[in-house]
Order: structure tokens, then sequence, then C-alpha cells
């Protein structure tokens, strides 16, 4: 337990000592969400339909762009291969390194959404529901990402081979969560949805780490 | 571990699995002939004419088997995935590794033939129903495993991350299949059901189950002929390869 919180502070304090690479996916976020509007025309009935699915595409892309760091720069200077010799057993590491993922890519997108949701002439209330899908998303995200990370530690190609890894298992976030929003609009609640998430969180909280660490244990071998 | 057992242990190693699969090759490709004979004819010639759909309906002897395969195929696959991982035995990951291709195949003709069908019977080649989504996702989930595998280059590595690959993503199988139940859309209620009545003629679900079996000697006998193919590729510094007749030749 300790050696988690150490691994989520050590995490951390890495990032901080360089924040670019964090507010670099918060603008790609920003940037890539206020895109749509210029492409697709700013009437603001079809603006509210679309804000939903936009932004939470725009997450998925924009948590993809950090899940490569998870371990690449551990793995390279053999960090990692301590972590995995150390008496702490290795999944505590790993949950750290996933929660320190979302507290960077994850929160801030969380935060963020609603500023972008007003520019999506979404009402007060929606960008609520919007924030608690997001709240309970994105962390699935980081979570399944760390299997698609630790898979392609050090292959050929790694980063687009991960994409096609982890994008097609996030569908199911991606369709619950922006359905959260959706029904949430046209008045049937979003209760439903949004117990889903929770279902998948859960799910993938349980399951996640032990898989990433297995996949890492084999890019160790 | 009594005799018996050990004697079927032994096609565990890929040298003894060698000839077994050469000689159940013609076994699986005899049954596929004579389950697809039968079911094309029962498809085509004895099944009546539906009433609301006319002619156009046939397509579902195509379409219902390979939805089947692809995902009884990715099942199969992840359990011998499975037992690779667990036992570290090679043939299981070659396995494994030879049906994701068959599997892909599967997935992709039932997209297609389900566009064949969806045109005719509702006027569009694709809709955004969950059936149909949750087989595209499958058929991404195919592709995903062949190139992870693909771009490892130590095949025992590869073996293993695909099969965790494997393994994440059978999560979605149980998802695509009660997927219709989930959500309402456009797309009629499975086709086929253990606890209602049948709501097709008798003929017509045994057209589509002899297909599926056809389909399922098919991918046996093709699965078999790829292992084949990487048991060579991964034994070829072996001594027993170099001795075979047909590498000899």
């Amino acid at each position: 337990m300790n050696a988690m919180w150490a691994t989520l502070r050590r995490d951390l304090l890495v990032v901080m000592r360089r924040k670019s690479e964090v507010l670099t996916a918060l603008f790609f976020f920003v940037i890539v969400c206020s895109l749509f509007p210029l492409g697709i025309g700013p009437e603001p009935g079809l603006l509210r339909k679309i804000a939903p699915g936009v932004l939470w595409v725009c997450a998925l892309l924009a948590t993809m762009l950090g899940l490569q760091r998870m371990f690449a720069a551990d793995h390279a200077d053999g960090t990692l291969e301590q972590m995995a010799i150390s008496p702490t057993a290795l999944v505590w590491l790993v949950v750290g390194k996933i929660g320190a993922h979302w507290l960077v890519s994850g929160l801030p997108l969380v935060l963020m959404a609603p500023v972008l949701g007003l520019q999506f002439d979404l009402d007060a209330e929606a960008l609520g529901v919007l924030m608690l899908a997001l709240l309970l998303g994105t962390p699935v995200l980081s979570l399944i990402g760390a299997i698609g990370a630790a898979l392609t530690l050090g292959v050929r190609g790694g980063g687009v081979l991960l994409s096609l890894l982890v994008l097609p298992l996030y569908i199911p976030v991606l369709i619950f969560g922006a359905g959260a929003v959706e029904s949430h609009i046209a008045g049937l609640g979003a209760g439903g949805h949004l117990s889903l998430l929770a279902a998948l969180l859960v799910l993938a909280v349980f399951f996640a780490p032990w898989a990433a660490t297995a996949a890492l244990r084999i890019a160790l071998e | 571990m009594t005799k018996q057992q050990k004697k079927w242990f032994k096609f565990a190693s890929p040298q003894a699995f060698y000839p077994l699969a050469g000689k159940l090759i013609p076994i699986f490709w005899v049954l596929t002939a004579m389950f697809g004979a039968v079911g094309l004819w029962l498809s085509f010639f004895v099944a009546p004419t539906d009433a609301t759909q006319g002619e156009g309906y046939r397509i579902i002897f195509v379409h219902v088997p390979t939805s089947w395969m692809s995902m009884f195929i990715y099942l199969v696959m992840a359990g011998w995935a499975a037992v690779g991982l667990s036992f570290n035995a090679r043939l299981s990951s070659m396995m494994a590794q030879s049906l994701a291709p068959t599997g892909a195949l599967m997935a992709f003709l039932s997209l297609w033939t389900g566009a064949f069908w969806g045109k005719p019977m509702w006027g569009t080649w694709w809709v955004w129903d969950a059936r149909l989504t949750s087989e595209l996702i499958l058929f991404f989930l195919y592709l995903g495993f062949m190139s992870l595998q693909a771009s490892i280059d130590d095949p025992r590595r590869a073996d293993k991350a695909g099969a965790i690959l494997a393994l994440v993503g059978v999560v979605n199988v149980p998802i695509i299949y009660f997927s219709v139940t989930w959500w309402n859309t456009l797309h009629q209620g499975a086709s086929v059901s253990l606890t209602k009545s049948p709501s097709m003629a008798m003929t017509m679900l045994w057209g589509m189950l002899l297909m599926a079996m056809c389909l399922w000697m098919y991918s046996i006998a093709v699965g078999l002929t790829r292992v084949r193919a990487i048991i060579l590729e991964r034994e070829a510094h072996t001594e027993w390869v170099k001795q075979l007749q047909e590498v000899k030749a």
C-alpha cells in the first residue's frame, strides 16, 4: 500500500517537473473540441446534439496521448525492472502508476469539460451529468489503457498499435458516457447509463491492474 | 496420471501433433463438403420463400452461421490462448494464432452479408445498431490480436502478449451477445432462441444449423492447416522437421 502511494507521488513529481507534456494533452482536447463547431457550423441545436459524443471522443483521444508514457520512460532507463524485482507486489506499483496517469490526464479533462460544454450550448444540468460521466469513465480509460501500454512496451510501432488495441475496448465507455448526457438531454434521466459506467469502473478496477501487471512481466522477460 | 491420459497429452508436442493434424485435415474437408452440400440444398431449394422478405432472406443461411462462428472462434481462440498462457504450452498458443485469421474472415463475412441483407430489408447498407456495431468491434479485436502478434519478434513473447489481449477482449463477446437485449433498436431480436418456440420454419432452422456445421468443419480444417505451417516455421531448426518428407523434397 505504502509503495503504491510512493509510486503515485513519484510519478506526479516527475510530471510536475516537466509540465509541458500534460498541458499538451489538455490543449489537444480543447483544440480538437473547438474544431468541430468550425467544421460543422455554428447552429446551436445541432451543436447541442453532437456535444456529448464530440466531447467524449476527444477525451478518448486525449487520454491516448499520454498512455505510452505510462511505462515507456521507466522501461527505457531500467527503473521498471527494479520495480519488478522489488519486494512489494508489482501490482500495487502498477495501481500507483495508473492512478498518477488518471490524475494527470483524466482529471484535467473532467474539470475542463464544462467550459467546452458551454461552447456547445449545454445547460447547467447537462454539464453536471457530463462531468459525472467523465468522472466515472476516465478512470476506466486509464485502467484499460494501462493494459495496452504494457502490452506494446518496447514493440515496433508501439504508438499506432496501442491505439488499435485500446480504442475498440474503449467503445463501451464511449457509448454509456455519451449516452448518459444524451438521455439526460432527451429527458429520460441518466441514471441507467451512469450505473453501467460505474459497473464498468468496478470491473476495470478489479481486473485491469492484474492484466497490466501480467503484460508488464511478459515485456520484462 | 493414467496411461490413457498420457497417450492424449502426447499430442501437446508439436512433433506428435504435426502428423496427426495432417491425417485429420482431409476428414474435416469431407465433413465440410457434406454439411455444405446438404445445407445449401436445404436453404436454396427446400426452405420456403419468406412471406414478408421474399427470396432475399436466404442470405441469413450464410449471415447467421458466420456471425455465430466469428463469436465462437473468438472464444475458442481465447481458450487456447489461456491454456497456452497458464500451462506454458507452445502448441496451444500456436492454435490460438492459427485461428485468428479465420475468425477475422468470419467476422468480415458476417458484416458483408449483413450489409447485403440490410439493403433490401431496411433500405440501407449499414445501421448503427448494437449488434452490427459489436460485430465490427469483434472484427477490430481480431485485427488487434493479429497485429500485436505480428509486431513482436520473439514468438513466445508474442504468444503471451496476444493471450492477455484475447482474454481482455473475451469480456467483449458476452456484451455482443446480450447487446440485443440491452439496447433495443432497429435490428430484429435474436432469430434463434432456446427458451421460446422458434419463430421460423423448422427447415430454415435446419438449413442454418447445417451451414453452421459446414463453416465449423471448414474452420477446423483451415485452422489445422495453418497450425501445421506455423509448426514448420517455428520448429524449422529441429531435426525432426528436417527429416520430414515434404521438407526434404
